[in-house]
Formats: structure tokens, sequence, C-alpha cells
């Protein structure tokens, strides 16, 4: 027996529609068995809230009088793109100030936005006919923008390595500090409530797919750069998902800072926590199979970040019902593991987008179009340029 | 039974000394090292925390000072802004005495300031700056 996207949308519009998130979904199923929890859940929620480098937004300022063709954009000294037309541009969230370094980059100057502050805007041009103006410094505030909308390219990653240093020097990374000769491990998901993981073949997620987006509802607008499907098996039974991600879309000017704030990480630069939550349909009882999937099963690699190569070795395999139990063993030594994605406000954005389903204000999209089942992973050939 | 932090400067030529062992064995102190640079033959540091009675504590530092051994109260401590920590849990890696931790229930981040050595690392490794060292008189 199957449900259809537009059944469970009837019962979210009725308010008649049964709820989990997909913590709660494992003592559903736990307790009354795939085939009852199918038939009793129509939609589990998932969520993160984690450090997400390829993310930005585009924003459009208006015209000034005279207006101008900004060629070169600044914003709190942040530079952001001038080759788009004369008032847009997209701010990244990895863009470093020039005047405070990596203590404030792109990912603050959104979060100022969205935090309703004033941003100063600082314009170069080369003036043109129907463009004199040379330049312009003035300040903006989001509610002042045309348009203003987070399109974030790689967000919401399937699996990632989990990080160690077998060096005996300290470094400093995006998956934060490794201390010399394996000190820690950091690892970046919400495991059992991670959305790609509990739909690991992207049966119901697509282009399209309305999501929590940092407060707001968003979309999935395609793939994820550097999206690929990897699986590896780790035993009979246990199946290694890896490597899908999404583009996301969302209107900065609804969202709120609580699920999209400003990070710098200690001598790699800035990035941006967002939040995601993804609604998944319970249609049928192989979705809710994958729905029930408990840290236990679900694995990544240990990855050595000393070695300054690409494909970085693997250590070993780990679940992340080891990483979470607060240590590991790693060459027969015991080792501290430490989150990097907050599940606390991960488990926070399931529930609100639980709520908001069960209160008929969120209903679900079907994808318009799957994702793409044969990508991929090229890496970029270094030739020597003469 | 009175318990203080204290920060000692080791001069050079003092480092090699048994110093520790008088402090013990004739003021009756316990002490908890909490953070070590000593080396011979250059200017050490200690962080150590003294518990003793009043009187015995007073006396120590008085042998401390006759010994050549400068000190100062240890006055800093780790302060966390709760509403800018998201509980992500990336300072927990780095604490070197487990004093920052995480509720697995929860997951929310926990801190135990008595088990804080006031080392720092925490505040470097926190990418929304929510951590932060106080200083007090």
């Amino acid at each position: 027996m199957g449900k259809t996207f537009e059944e469970i949308n009837e019962k979210i519009r009725k308010g008649t529609v049964v709820v989990a998130t997909a913590e709660e979904i494992i003592d559903i199923v736990e307790e009354k068995g795939i085939k009852e929890a199918a038939r009793q859940v129509d939609v589990v929620t998932t969520a993160t809230f984690g450090p997400m480098c390829s993310s930005g937004a585009f924003l459009n300022f208006g015209h000034s009088d005279p207006p101008i063709r900004m060629c070169k954009i600044w914003l709190n000294d942040v530079p952001a793109y001038g080759g788009l037309a004369a008032v847009d541009t997209y701010i990244g969230v990895t863009e470093l100030s020039e005047t405070k370094g990596m203590e404030y980059g792109g990912a603050h100057v959104i979060q100022d936005l969205v935090d309703g502050k004033k941003v100063r805007l600082v314009a170069k041009s080369y003036g043109t006919d129907c463009y004199p103006r040379l330049d312009i410094d003035t300040y903006i505030t989001l509610e002042d923008l045309n348009q203003a909308y987070l399109f974030n390219p790689r967000n919401v990653y399937q699996n990632y390595s989990a990080a160690t240093n077998t060096s005996n020097k300290i470094m400093d990374t995006y998956m934060g500090t490794l201390l010399p000769q394996c000190g820690n491990v950091t690892y970046s998901t919400s495991g059992e409530l991670s959305p790609l993981l509990n739909d690991p073949q992207l049966r119901t997620i697509g282009i399209g797919t309305r999501i929590f987006l940092a407060g707001t509802q968003g979309y999935i607008a395609w793939e994820g750069t550097q999206f690929v499907l990897n699986r590896e098996m780790i035993d009979d039974d246990t199946t290694m998902y890896s490597g899908a991600t999404l583009a996301v879309i969302g209107n900065l000017k609804e969202m709120n800072s609580r699920y999209l704030r400003a990070a710098s990480f200690n001598r790699y630069g800035t990035t941006m926590f967002v939040g995601v939550g993804i609604p998944i349909p319970v249609l049928d009882e192989e979705m809710m199979e994958f729905l029930a999937v408990t840290n236990k099963d679900l694995y990544t690699n240990v990855v050595d970040y000393s070695v300054p190569s690409r494909s970085r070795p693997t250590l070993r395999k780990v679940s992340y019902q080891e990483l979470r139990s607060g240590s590991i063993e790693l060459n027969g030594k015991k080792v501290q593991t430490a989150p990097l994605s907050s599940l606390r406000r991960a488990r926070e954005i399931a529930n609100i987008l639980k709520e908001n389903i069960q209160k008929g204000e969120f209903l679900l999209q079907q994808p318009v179009h799957p994702l793409p089942k044969d990508r991929t992973f090229n890496p970029l050939k270094d030739m020597v340029v003469k | 039974m009175k318990k203080i932090k204290l920060i000692l400067y080791f001069p050079p030529e003092k480092t090699d000394k048994p110093f520790t062992y008088h402090l013990v064995k004739d003021y009756d102190v316990i002490f908890n090292i909490l953070q070590a640079e000593v080396q011979p033959g250059k200017r050490g540091r200690l962080t150590i925390e003294l518990e003793g009675t009043e009187e015995n504590i007073q006396r120590a530092l008085a042998f401390t000072r006759d010994y050549g051994i400068e000190y100062r109260p240890f006055n800093k401590n780790i302060v966390r802004n709760q509403g800018e920590c998201v509980d992500c849990g990336v300072c927990t890696s780095v604490c070197p005495s487990g004093a920052l931790y995480m509720d697995t229930d929860t997951w929310k981040l926990n801190f135990d300031e008595q088990k804080c050595l006031v080392c720092e690392l925490c505040i470097r490794a926190c990418p929304v700056k929510a951590i932060d060292v106080n200083m007090f008189d």
C-alpha cells in the first residue's frame, strides 16, 4: 500500500497528517515495525545545521541617480562580485574583509543584513554612456534591497569524512583545530537526522523540493556542485552512502540568523552555518526502511588531513554511533571525538518543520525533476601553461 | 581551608630546585598543577591551585617570595556567551581537561569551570566567537 505526495498534502490541508522527526521514527519503527509505521506515519522531518562554505547571496541594490554600472563592489570592505548587470551582485560567505581579514567575511555581511543592520556599500565603475557615475559610497539595509536571495551551490552534504591529523604539528582547518598525533577527531553530520542519509537514493528529494532554509521556506534548485552518488558496502547489510549534495535557494528577507550564522575558523577563514530541514514523505515501506536508519548503521571515513593531497588516506571506517560516543580507537589509541555541526539546532529545525506541517503551513512539493544518477567526480587537470 | 590560584615565575637558576617539595613538606598545602612551562636554564612558569589553612597559605607565599620566585594571582577565567553559542561542539575537541563537554542527551554544550585550565585553546577554536577570556582583580 503506497501513498502519493498529493494524498499526503490533502492530509496536511485537513490537519490529519501524522509527522515524526527522523529520530522519533526510530522508536516508532522499533515499537510497531516497518509495515505499521509506514501505514501510520505520513511525513518524516530531517534537518542539519553545519558550516557550509559553498553559500552566498544574490542582491539587487536598485539604481542611484545618476546611475552606475558597479564594476568593483565592497560590502563592509568585503569584495562582492561585479560581473553581473549594473546593480546586481553575488556575495560569497568565504570572501574575506580587506580590512579585518579572517574575522569578518561575506558570511558576516549576510548575517548583518539578516539582522537588520546597516551595511556600507562602496562601488566603483569605469563609467559608460548609459551609466555615467564613477563611484558611490552609501549604506544599505536588507529592507532597501529589491531582491535578496540566498543561493548556495553546495549544501547538505549527504555524508562527510571525519578529520584527524597524524603529523606533529597542530593544524587549523575547516574541520576545526586538529591536534597533533591524532589528538582528536572532528566530524560534521546530524547522522540519523541528516536529510540525505534518510533518503539515500534520492527517491523523494529532487529539483523543486520545498525545504526549510534558514527560517523560511526555500527550494532545492539543482544538484549541488561535486554531486556524485557513491555507494560502498560496509558489510552484507550495511551500505555507506556519500557524495550527494544540493544547491538550495530561498528569500534572504524572510530568514532568521538563528538558522544562518556567520562563522570564522581560525587560520582557515569564514564560512556560514546553514540550517536546512527536508520533509520526507513515507510513500511506502521501502521509504520507511530508509527512514528507520540509525547511527549504528551509518558510517564514514576517518581521513588524515596532514597529507596535503587531493585524496587523503583513510585511517579507518567508523560508525556515527561510535563518533557520538565521545571517543574512538585509532591505531590502538583512544582518541576524543567532537562534532562540528550542531545536532541540538538541527533537532530544533526538524521540530519546527514538523509543527509547520502539522499546522498546515508547509505543503510537500513533489520534485519537478529527479537529481542525476550518472555524475562522476572529475579532478582538475593541472597542465603547465607556458 | 582556603583555595587560591597563582601563576609562579621561576628565574632560570631556580627551575632545577625542588621548590614544590618544600611547599608540600614544610607548609602542608595541597597543590594542583594547572599548567607548567618549566625547562632547565630558562625562565619557567607554573600555574597552580593551592589549598590549605589561611596561615599555611600565607607562610607558603612568604617562602615562595624568599625563595626568589615571583608570583601573582591567576586572575583569568573563560566566559561563554550563551546567546551566541550554537552548540556545535567543536570547542570540546581541543579542551584538554574536559571542562567543555557535550551533554550527550540534549547535545547542549556544558562548561565545568572547576576543571578549566584557562589554556584558551577554545577561544581560537570557537567559530562563532562565543568564548572569551575575562580578566579580574
